[in-house]
């Protein structure tokens, strides 16, 4: 197996994607580091798959390159750049059993049977599913499908593996098992793993780093953390996790619905708002409670109701109260 | 009627007659072939036995089951190729090519095998310019023989090929080609272990479609083979209409339905598959 400790790393060089007039992506540039975690959140058109689709090799890049290890695979075709990848979908060989379909990189590179053998066996411990190696894709469950797709893809040591979309077929209790998996996973290999999602809370739990997109352009790159607790814009405020916008020293701040602290009744002293309740939601951890409050804007209140014992009704009166520090100011609109 | 409606469907009542005059006229006749060919001229198996006697049957049958399987493996092989380039190539491409298809599929036998007359016939077109420009002495001999009858079969049977081809391609999921790629196989390698045998039940139908339809060609051998490449088709109608040995050709036919039945049962089986490589690829 090549060594994956000096290759992965990709370089993202001011790349277009143009459709007829339409660009679906807007000149990007981006480096990935060997190793990482990198996902690729926004809302759907947003150009990420595109994206994911010129690393990929089976779009053309109109305009930029990229790069693998700082030499240009922009001519690579798709079958030379070794490049591992899980479809939406997870596009399994329906005709080929399990072990086929894990071997099949192998195979085709014309390895000895031995070698495809004893890899393809390592692979289905490492998604253990040894006891699955001869049925065929038709005879197993979204999950298991899913990790046959992610072996496939991984077991000719790619140095870097593209994931497009690739749990969002899964019901939602099964994807937050099949995340910790693949985070678990990607530990154990050390592959390059470039993500795509339109689910905050997998770029969230699984990244290191996330790049929000929207319309074919970078809205904001940086750790799940940086880009939680100091979103630059409001789409970014508002795209990952939810967000109230209010005006503070005249500048339009970012404030998060937990970081606010609702009092019963009015007249605070370091209260920054008042305002009545419209209505409250419970959803088990927690309330949410929506404020008008007294300047006309519309105030979304997360409650810890474990802490907060006091009951609220729609029409009371509440104060609001935060820290300096919990309203964030964004750079631009 | 309430008892009544609760044992057999209503909508059983509406297809009633339908359901009768397809048995009386469709099954009933079959079967009164099925006695005939073991009862004329006299009852037992004496029609049957002569296709182990008789040189002259057993060379028609062969002569038959030849055309047919090379009929069938050049429609199919040409259907493979025209449905993958339709498949593939533009929207715009592809609505003339299927009206091109579909209009050769609409012109009654009768018109396309005598085109081929005119076309390829010794004073055809095609002789005529050669000789003109001087390439040929001799005019070709591409018809009133087993070369012109499997000309006129194998153009018939190009669009049964390819439709069924073209609906198999079309229902691929075509991630699994990318997917082919993105793991380092090779555009060949791609078609031979991922395209192929995903299309495999496609042409398994067009295959036994063409074979079976094969068959029962009685037009073109008739017209293109001048009298000198005898079916079985042609064989039974001689039979009926001039020697009047109609327990032969009700043995033939049914034989040829046998053979028929027993491919469509293959078929069916593969169509089955299909729906099973269809369900997984998803």
């Amino acid at each position: 197996m090549a060594d994956l400790a000096d290759t992965g790393s990709l370089q993202v060089r001011s790349v277009s994607k143009l459709f007829g007039t339409f660009r679906a992506v807007n000149d990007i540039s981006l480096d990935i580091q060997k190793g990482e975690f990198l996902t690729l959140l926004g809302p759907s058109g947003s150009g990420k798959t595109t994206l994911l689709m010129m690393i990929a090799g089976f779009l053309d890049i109109s305009e930029g390159d990229i790069a693998l290890d700082g030499s240009s695979i922009a001519q690579t075709p798709a079958e030379k750049r070794n490049f591992g990848m899980v479809f939406q979908g997870y596009a399994l060989f329906p005709h080929m059993s399990v072990r086929d379909n894990i071997g099949y990189a192998l195979s085709v590179r014309k390895r000895p049977a031995e070698e495809i053998r004893s890899r393809v066996d390592e692979m289905l411990e490492l998604v253990q599913l040894q006891d699955f190696a001869d049925r065929k894709p038709g005879q197993l469950s979204g999950g298991q499908q899913q990790r046959v797709a992610l072996a496939r893809a991984l077991c000719f040591a790619p140095p870097v593996l593209l994931l497009d979309e690739p749990l969002g077929a899964l019901d939602k209790k099964l994807r937050v098992e099949v995340q910790e998996q693949l985070k678990d996973i990607h530990r154990r290999v050390g592959t390059t793993f470039i993500y795509v999602t339109h689910d905050q809370e997998e770029a969230l739990s699984m990244s290191d780093r996330i790049v929000i997109m929207r319309d074919g352009a970078i809205e904001q790159v940086g750790t799940p953390q940086e880009l939680y607790e100091r979103p630059v814009n409001q789409f970014t405020a508002s795209f990952l996790g939810k967000s109230n916008f209010i005006q503070q020293n005249g500048k339009t701040c970012a404030l998060r619905p937990e970081k606010i602290d609702l009092r019963k009744g009015e007249g605070h002293s370091e209260a920054r708002m008042s305002g009545t309740v419209r209505s409250v939601t419970y959803f088990g951890s927690m309330q949410r409670v929506i404020v008008d409050a007294s300047d006309g804007t519309e105030i979304e209140v997360d409650i810890d109701v474990w802490r907060n014992s006091e009951p609220l009704d729609v029409g009371d009166a509440v104060d609001l109260l935060w820290k300096d520090e919990a309203a964030v100011e964004l750079q631009t609109g | 009627m309430h008892t009544l409606s609760r044992h057999i469907h209503p909508g059983w009542l509406i297809i009633a007659p339908l359901l009768v005059l397809v048995v009386a006229l469709y099954l009933g006749p079959i079967l009164n072939i099925l006695w005939l060919s073991v009862t004329d001229p006299e009852p037992g198996f004496g029609n049957y036995a002569k296709l182990g006697e008789s040189d002259a049957l057993i060379r028609i049958v062969w002569t038959t089951v030849r055309i047919c399987i090379i009929t069938t493996v050049f429609s199919v092989t040409l259907g493979y190729s025209i449905a993958y380039a339709m498949v593939h190539c533009h929207q715009r491409q592809k609505n003339y090519m299927l009206t091109l298809l579909l209009v050769s599929f609409w012109i009654s036998i009768l018109v396309r095998t005598f085109s081929w007359l005119m076309l390829l016939g010794r004073k055809g077109l095609v002789n005529g310019t050669l000789e003109n420009i001087g390439l040929i002495a001799e005019p070709i001999a591409f018809m009133r023989n087993e070369l012109g009858v499997l000309i006129g079969m194998v153009h018939y049977m190009i669009p049964y090929a390819v439709l069924p081809l073209l609906v198999s391609m079309q229902s691929l999921d075509t991630r699994v080609m990318d997917a082919s790629r993105n793991l380092g196989a090779s555009g060949t390698q791609t078609f031979w272990r991922i395209y192929l045998p995903l299309t495999l039940p496609g042409l398994v139908a067009s295959t036994l479609l063409v074979f079976i339809l094969s068959l029962g060609f009685y037009v073109t051998p008739a017209v293109l083979g001048g009298g000198k490449v005898l079916m079985v088709a042609e064989y039974i109608s001689v039979q009926l209409l001039v020697t009047l040995k109609w327990g032969t050709a009700a043995m033939l036919a049914a034989i040829m339905l046998a053979g028929v039945l027993a491919m469509l049962w293959v078929m069916s089986r593969f169509m089955k598959l299909s729906t099973v490589f269809g369900g997984a690829a998803r």
